[in-house]
């Protein structure tokens, strides 16, 4: 019986996966901190994984080890015919326009980032929207009424996570403090877990019971440091509830890999489309985490709250400030 | 909270940034003041993180991780040994090729042994130096003035800044007022009258060159296992540099070793709480701004006051036997 459904099994995929595979064949280009940063590259592998799972196709990946190798991995593999070509991150953006105009006939995608060309996709996320709705449970959650948020490199995308949360911080508790810091100015600061840590001491040693990071790799040492602290974090990206469980009070989901996997899957049933792809709240393009590790740290009236903030947000009711709409933040400038 | 408990505070992070820029500074006062230049400080630095996160990791001890990262570090310190004394290489190509090694190599194993982008697992706690808490610190915190300089400054470190502080005593003692320290300071001025008196110039700067070794060692697993709780690439982000420029900026001496890397750690730990703050009539101050002001004060201090910083004479130079 298990037999046959094998054979049966073997022969669908013999039939079906040849056939698709000379059309999609899939790359990816992780950013630094690579692939396994439990954070945001991993989501886009954790995409492409399960893309391969689904259909059985076959994808290539190369983990950047510094910035001039950007453009190099993506002209490889154009080269080699692979199509679509995903880029991670925005420091991918002038590579990508660059190497888009000399291959014109392959696909891209860019995460994070707007590259105006006309076979690039363009995939950007509502951060703003998830940093709220994290803002929200860590302003409920704390009782100090003071919360922090370590950002990786100082640029608009991580000043974007800052506003948002701020917004959602101040909408439950207006009278809260939020305090923010930058691991540094340049791309080092995503993988500085020692400075991370030293920075949630200082949030800690200011009152802060409640720290969110943005800052891929440096976050590990945010929750190390909150744990150790007995604070809680709020992870990024990823779903990182798991990495301290019980210390982590929530992780604001960005759905690169829901990103990645749509994006393999439209270039395999020739439903890919070029230009802007705009994901927030409402497209499930960001979201909250709660599953095993934080349920008990998640009362039900955080619950409600959140659930409350969701849906004014997807109806439109809240908007949330866009830091990199005009480069101001309202929240914490006002 | 009050100015005065911010800035206890301030100084007990400034201790703990400063911890592996005193060892790593320590160990490069050792091995230059015999004679032997290492700018391979912040490879061994991080290929003691990385053993000792790896081991740690493995073993589930701190202290095994520890002995790896000494092992390590002792490893490459021989290597440059061997390069620099025996084969009387040029010792800056040496130390270069070190911290290479290291930042190459350290990847690459962890790489492809933990599958973690080059990172190692998190440690569970006893693979950790942990803080201590000194007896009565609880209750004495509310003590004006003493209580929280008793509480956040002197109890709660891990036990490897206590033997830092220790070790600049040792240092100094040994330098100053040993045998051993003579002999090493002679080797490092005039090896040739060392030779003289018949006492192996080869022999001195190897034992040296270990004792910056272990040193390193110390760096490493304080970065890795006690500072956070797991190995990540390039973490030693240039502090073995940095601890090279306090071990010159202290003149070669134990004792400015310490405040060098004291204050060295003050400006790191004052960027950190500056950023966002707001400072009267002058606004908050950009983080750029912030961030670039340990260098600034570093060459501003560097060219203005210090003087003259005289290396050991022979320093650099392989020492070759007159025939």
């Amino acid at each position: 019986m298990i037999k046959t459904f094998l054979a049966t099994a073997a022969l669908g995929a013999l039939l079906t996966v040849p056939a698709v595979a000379q059309d999609t064949n899939p790359a990816v280009v992780y950013d630094l901190g690579g692939r396994f940063d439990e954070s945001f590259n991993q989501a886009a592998y954790t995409g492409a994984e399960a893309f391969m799972a689904e259909t059985g196709v076959e994808y290539a990946d190369f983990e950047i080890q510094n910035d001039s190798q950007r453009e190099q991995a993506l002209r490889n593999f154009a080269r080699r015919g692979h199509d679509p070509i995903i880029a991670i991150g925005f420091s991918h953006g002038s590579a990508v326009e660059t190497v888009s105009q000399e291959f014109p006939d392959t696909r891209f995608a860019i995460v994070d980032m707007v590259v105006d060309q006309p076979n690039v996709r363009s995939i950007v996320f509502k951060d703003h929207e998830g940093s709220y709705l994290v803002g929200v449970l860590a302003a409920l959650a704390s009782e100090s009424d003071t919360v922090g948020f370590v950002g990786g490199m100082d640029i608009p995308l991580i000043r974007r996570f800052a506003c948002g949360y701020a917004e959602g911080v101040l909408s439950v508790n207006p009278e809260a403090d939020v305090l923010s810091a930058m691991t540094g100015t340049t791309g080092a600061a995503w993988n500085d877990p020692v400075r991370g840590g030293e920075i949630t001491q200082s949030h800690v040693s200011a009152g802060a019971d409640v720290v969110f990071h943005a800052a891929g790799g440096t976050g590990i040492g945010v929750l190390q440091a909150a744990a150790d602290a007995g604070i809680l974090g709020i992870g990024v990206d990823s779903n990182q509830n798991g990495l301290q469980p019980g210390s982590v009070l929530t992780s604001m989901l960005k759905r690169v890999d829901v990103a990645v996997q749509d994006a393999f899957t439209d270039a395999m049933n020739d439903e890919w489309t070029n230009g802007f792809e705009v994901l927030g709240l409402a497209e499930g393009g960001v979201d909250w985490a709660l599953d095993d590790n934080n349920r008990g740290l998640i009362t039900p009236e955080m619950e409600a709250a959140v659930a409350a903030a969701r849906e004014a947000i997807i109806a439109g009711e809240v908007v949330v400030h866009d830091y990199m709409a005009d480069n101001t933040c309202p929240a914490t400038d006002g | 909270m009050g100015t005065f408990e911010s800035f206890i505070l301030l100084l007990d992070s400034t201790v703990r940034l400063s911890m592996p820029l005193l060892f790593a500074a320590l160990a490069g006062l050792y091995s230059e003041r015999s004679g032997v230049f290492d700018i391979g400080l912040e490879g061994k630095m991080l290929a003691a993180a990385f053993a000792a996160a790896a081991i740690g990791a493995l073993a589930g001890n701190v202290w095994l991780g520890l002995l790896a990262g000494i092992a390590v570090s002792v490893g490459l310190a021989l290597v440059h040994g061997f390069a620099c004394i025996t084969a009387r290489g040029n010792q800056i190509v040496s130390g270069v090729a070190i911290n290479f090694l290291a930042a190459g190599l350290t990847a690459l194993i962890g790489h492809a042994y933990f599958s973690q982008g080059g990172r190692t697992p998190r440690l569970e706690n006893e693979a950790r130096f942990l803080p201590i808490e000194w007896p009565g610190a609880e209750q004495l915190a509310d003590v004006p003035f003493l209580g929280p300089i008793y509480e956040e400054l002197i109890s709660g470190h891990n036990l490897l800044v206590y033997l830092g502080f220790v070790m600049v005593a040792v240092t100094w003692f040994v330098i100053f007022r040993t045998r051993f320290g003579l002999r090493l300071r002679a080797v490092g001025e005039n090896p040739a009258a060392v030779d003289t008196a018949g006492i192996s110039v080869t022999l001195m700067r190897y034992q040296a060159v270990i004792i910056c070794g272990v040193l390193c060692g110390l760096a490493g697993a304080y970065l890795s296992t006690a500072q956070s709780a797991s190995f990540v690439p390039n973490m030693s982000a240039g502090k073995g540099f940095i601890a090279l420029a306090a071990l010159i900026f202290a003149k070669w001496k134990p004792v400015p070793v310490l405040y060098a890397c004291l204050l060295f750690g003050f400006l790191d730990a004052l960027g950190i709480r500056l950023q966002g703050y707001e400072f009267p009539g002058i606004g908050e101050v950009p983080v750029q701004l912030i961030q670039a002001l340990p260098y600034i004060l570093t060459v501003v201090l560097l060219a203005g006051f210090i003087g003259k910083a005289e290396p050991p004479k022979a320093g650099g130079v392989p020492y070759v036997k007159e025939r």
